[in-house]
């Protein structure tokens, strides 16, 4: 009775402090909130916003919702959190190996790289990149195109937009490359396990994801052509260029800086997931006569990604609630649409705050319960 | 004699081909030196795409013909066996020398050789290189933000005289050394306190946040003299109640009058800035993220299921969100929870801000070096009859916060890179100062310079650190 009640006691006054608290918090927002004759309530959502953003994904204007402007603001966080992980996975895995490199040259360099990038706080880089590195770009009407159809100026990159006929059929084909793909990997399984024989398993996939797509463009009637940007002058002194992608600035320094700074993190956690698989891992598996490329894909990545992944899922994290830092550069992301724009127009600060952190609170978690799934899939399985 | 075999260098004709292979790639270096430093162009009779291409050809195939096994010179082993492993070690490596010596003679001409240093307007800055004078001219702003030219030195003594008191550990006896935990843990931030509290603002800007700290100095100190069976009652009580007292009973107003030194000015936190606010928010960052964070990663250990849950939601909620986020919150939302009369400082908010986000993370990496402790241990002191207070403190903790020094140390690199985003808050700190030097329409048009400025001061702040907790983490792993 004596422990039970030990063990009881000190919950019930954390709880008890908890609850005091929160109630204190309540009650004082509650007050403020009459006194400023502030109602709470999510119905602002479905007003009308009667603001405008610079860039976004889907058809957004002053006459659609603040419901509407948050899915633009979510969607361009999304944007450069998934252009930024890819490229930080990118460079971060060149970086990793090349810092194990035997050249002494190539493994100093990419020791530098390291260390300068990731002891610069990120904030300042995307302030680098966007007021000074990227202000020092030609303007449109001086800009040189690059393979004759980039533009890089001041004003962003303008890319060719492709401009598809039929474009279901050649995602059909595509759809059919990757089953194909399946089954062939299950069969080559099976014939090893039974007959031992390996299939070439790797150039059939190649083959097979190049061959069917084009396949259906010569018989599915899919055709493919390229929208090139091209100069307009507004004024006598103002260009910009019509057709095509364009890119704003902002989001160029922010996928650059995020990537940059990341992929410094993640070449750590690449150069510690190699290096953590032992030597002898790769002696034993060279003695039994596999060949470099068997030893690298059968025993020493598999080992080395059990390492690699779960603080490489971290800092895809990091990555995604850093592309918050938009807000500085005025990248029309989640922040700055809707903590930002949207608060000052409705002045709901805690509806709104609340909701943004919400936000970010399920697609962290979101991320880490996929990779924690990937993870327990590739775990050492212990019988 | 022996024959020239020109597709395999070997020993037989080690000298014939050493000479030939070190000539053409020292013709391949002195061409891209050339190129870059006085812009010669020594192949310049050559088709421009030929011209533009023979270094890297000329390199290679010199490359080539060194890369002699064992060959009997050391240095050319040395060589060999660091840069020039195999052809595609060999073009890297061209690549990577040939990258520095082109890069070399730019940078250094925008960094010093055109840069211009003298005078302090804006006419000195010739155009080409960099124009250090900017730099020079908004020194003070860049490091001190607005606070007044003639207070400044309040701010260098008490940086001063707390570095002093910061290395009293080094330079303690044995006879001291025990007492050290107390004096860094308790006085030395109390200390810390009343310098920037009395010195640096001079004025009641910590009001609030006084009362908070006095209770939470009074209560750990009688805190040690408490038995362990009523500890935990006692922390989550007697703290808040004696702020509560103090705040509302002892001393009520006095306190303002007891901010004010003799002599000295009120300096609000508005017009702190600059780099010694970076210097300020992260020193007392550390010092509160830490204790909250232990408690955060005792507590989601604990056996308690309920203290078990709450902690775990505190944690997985701060680390869920980015940190602009989180000021955000302190900024707009975090004043509708508090009574109207209870006015909180923005520096003080942001303090709390960031200190509550910092503390999920350190409570995360102590909860590692907890974990990584054998059972034994914990079994061990509790065969001796320790309580659970007893047995954190003097068992468990000291090998734990020593197994996650580095991890710790991380995190404080982290909090250091991040307080540049206090500028959500409106506080400009060096990052934000720069920013603001950068649209006065006198200084246009050193963006650049200000952030390579700013870049370099961090950097060296950052890699400083991050040296020294690798040392520390060294030091530590042989005494275990």
């Amino acid at each position: 009775m004596d422990l039970k009640l030990q063990k009881i006691i000190p919950q019930l006054i954390t709880v008890l402090v908890v609850v005091l608290v929160f109630g204190f918090f309540t009650y004082n927002a509650q007050i403020n909130m009459e006194n400023r004759g502030i109602d709470f309530g999510y119905g602002f959502l479905s007003q009308e916003s009667s603001f405008d953003v610079q860039f976004s994904l889907i058809e957004y204007d002053g006459s659609h919702s603040y419901f509407r402007a948050y899915l633009v603001g979510l969607l361009n966080t999304i944007l450069v959190s998934v252009i930024g992980i890819i490229f930080a996975t990118i460079l971060g895995v060149i970086v990793g190996v090349a810092r194990l490199s035997p050249n002494y040259l190539i493994n100093q360099f990419a020791a530098f790289y390291v260390e300068f990038f990731r002891n610069i706080p990120l904030l300042l880089q995307i302030f680098f990149w966007y007021f000074a590195a990227l202000r020092a770009l030609p303007l449109p009407q001086d800009a040189d195109a690059m393979l004759g159809v980039f533009f890089l100026t001041i004003k962003g990159l303008y890319v060719p937009a492709f401009i598809w006929e039929n474009l279901n059929v050649f995602l059909y084909s595509i759809i059919a490359a990757i089953i194909a793909i399946v089954v062939i990997r299950i069969h080559a399984r099976k014939v090893q396990e039974t007959q031992g024989k390996q299939l070439p398993v790797f150039w059939i996939s190649v083959g097979l994801i190049f061959i069917l797509p084009l396949l259906s463009f010569l018989i599915g009637g899919v055709s493919l052509s390229f929208e090139i940007p091209k100069l307009k002058q507004l004024a006598t002194t103002s260009f910009i260029y019509e057709g095509g992608l364009s890119l704003p600035p902002e989001l160029i320094a922010l996928t650059l800086s995020l990537a940059l700074y990341t992929a410094t993190f993640i070449a750590e956690c690449v150069r510690a997931g190699i290096q953590g698989v032992g030597k002898g891992q790769k002696e034993a598996a060279a003695s039994i006569g596999l060949n470099p490329n068997q030893v690298l894909k059968l025993v020493v990545m598999p080992q080395a990604l059990r390492i690699i992944i779960p603080p490489t899922t971290n800092q895809y994290l990091n990555l995604t609630k850093n592309s918050s830092l938009a807000a500085a550069i005025a990248y029309p992301d989640l922040v700055l649409v809707f903590a930002g724009t949207a608060l000052m127009q409705t002045g709901k600060a805690i509806e709104i705050v609340s909701i943004t952190m919400l936000t970010y609170l399920s697609l962290s978690i979101s991320i880490s319960i996929l990779m924690n799934w990937y993870n327990k899939k590739i775990a050492i399985k212990e019988k | 004699m022996s024959k020239i075999n020109f597709l395999k260098p070997d020993k037989e004709n080690l000298n014939t081909f050493l000479y030939l292979g070190s000539f053409l790639f020292v013709i391949s270096v002195i061409d891209v030196f050339l190129n870059s430093f006085f812009s010669l162009n020594i192949t310049g009779f050559l088709p421009s795409s030929l011209s533009f291409l023979i270094p890297i050809i000329l390199g290679f195939v010199g490359l080539y013909f060194i890369r002699i096994e064992h060959s009997g010179y050391k240095f050319l082993d040395q060589v060999n066996k660091n840069i020039n492993t195999n052809n595609f070690n060999a073009v890297l490596s061209l690549l990577i020398i040939f990258i520095i010596i082109k890069a070399t003679p730019p940078i250094l001409s925008w960094f010093v050789i055109d840069a211009s240093f003298a005078g302090d307007s804006k006419d000195v800055c010739s155009g080409t290189g960099a124009c250090w004078t900017y730099i020079k001219v908004w020194f003070r702003r860049f490091m001190y933000g607005m606070y007044p030219n003639a207070e400044q030195w309040r701010i260098n003594l008490s940086f001063i005289a707390l570095a002093l008191l910061g290395s009293v550990g080094y330079f303690a006896t044995e006879k001291f050394k025990k007492y050290l935990t107390l004096y860094y843990v308790v006085i030395y931030p109390f200390i810390a306190f009343l310098f920037i509290f009395f010195f640096i603002s001079g004025g009641p800007v910590f009001f609030d946040f006084s009362y908070g700290i006095i209770a939470a100095v009074v209560s750990i100190i009688i805190g040690f003299f408490i038995p362990g069976k009523f500890k935990f009652y006692y922390f989550i009580f007697v703290p808040i109640s004696l702020y509560i007292a103090l705040k509302y009973f002892i001393f009520y107003e006095e306190l303002i009058e007891l901010g004010k030194l003799d002599g000295l000015n009120w300096v609000e936190t508005g017009a702190w800035g600059g780099l010694s606010l970076t210097f300020i928010i992260s020193f007392f960052c550390l010092i509160f993220c830490f204790p909250i964070g232990m408690a955060f990663a005792l507590g989601r250990r604990s056996d308690f299921p309920l203290i078990r849950y709450i902690s775990i939601g505190f944690i997985e909620f701060w680390r869920g969100v980015p940190l602009i986020t989180v000021l955000f919150m302190s900024a707009v939302m975090f004043p509708m929870f508090l009574p109207e009369d209870f006015f909180i400082d923005k520096l003080v908010r942001a303090i709390i801000a960031i200190s509550l986000f910092e503390a999920a993370y350190v409570a995360e990496v102590i909860r590692g070096g907890l974990q990584a402790l054998p059972r034994g241990q914990y079994e061990a002191a509790k065969s001796l009859g320790m309580g659970y207070w007893k047995m954190h403190i003097f068992v468990i903790l000291p090998q734990a916060l020593k197994l996650v020094i580095p991890g710790i140390a991380n995190t404080f690199l982290a909090l250091v890179k991040d307080t540049p985003l206090i500028f959500v808050v409106g506080l400009l700190e060096i990052v934000g100062m720069l920013n603001l030097a950068k649209t006065n329409p006198e200084w246009l048009g050193f963006a650049m310079e200000g952030y390579v400025f700013a870049a370099i001061i961090f950097w060296i702040i950052c890699y400083a650190m991050s040296k020294y907790s690798y040392n520390l983490e060294q030091k530590y792993k042989t005494e275990r």
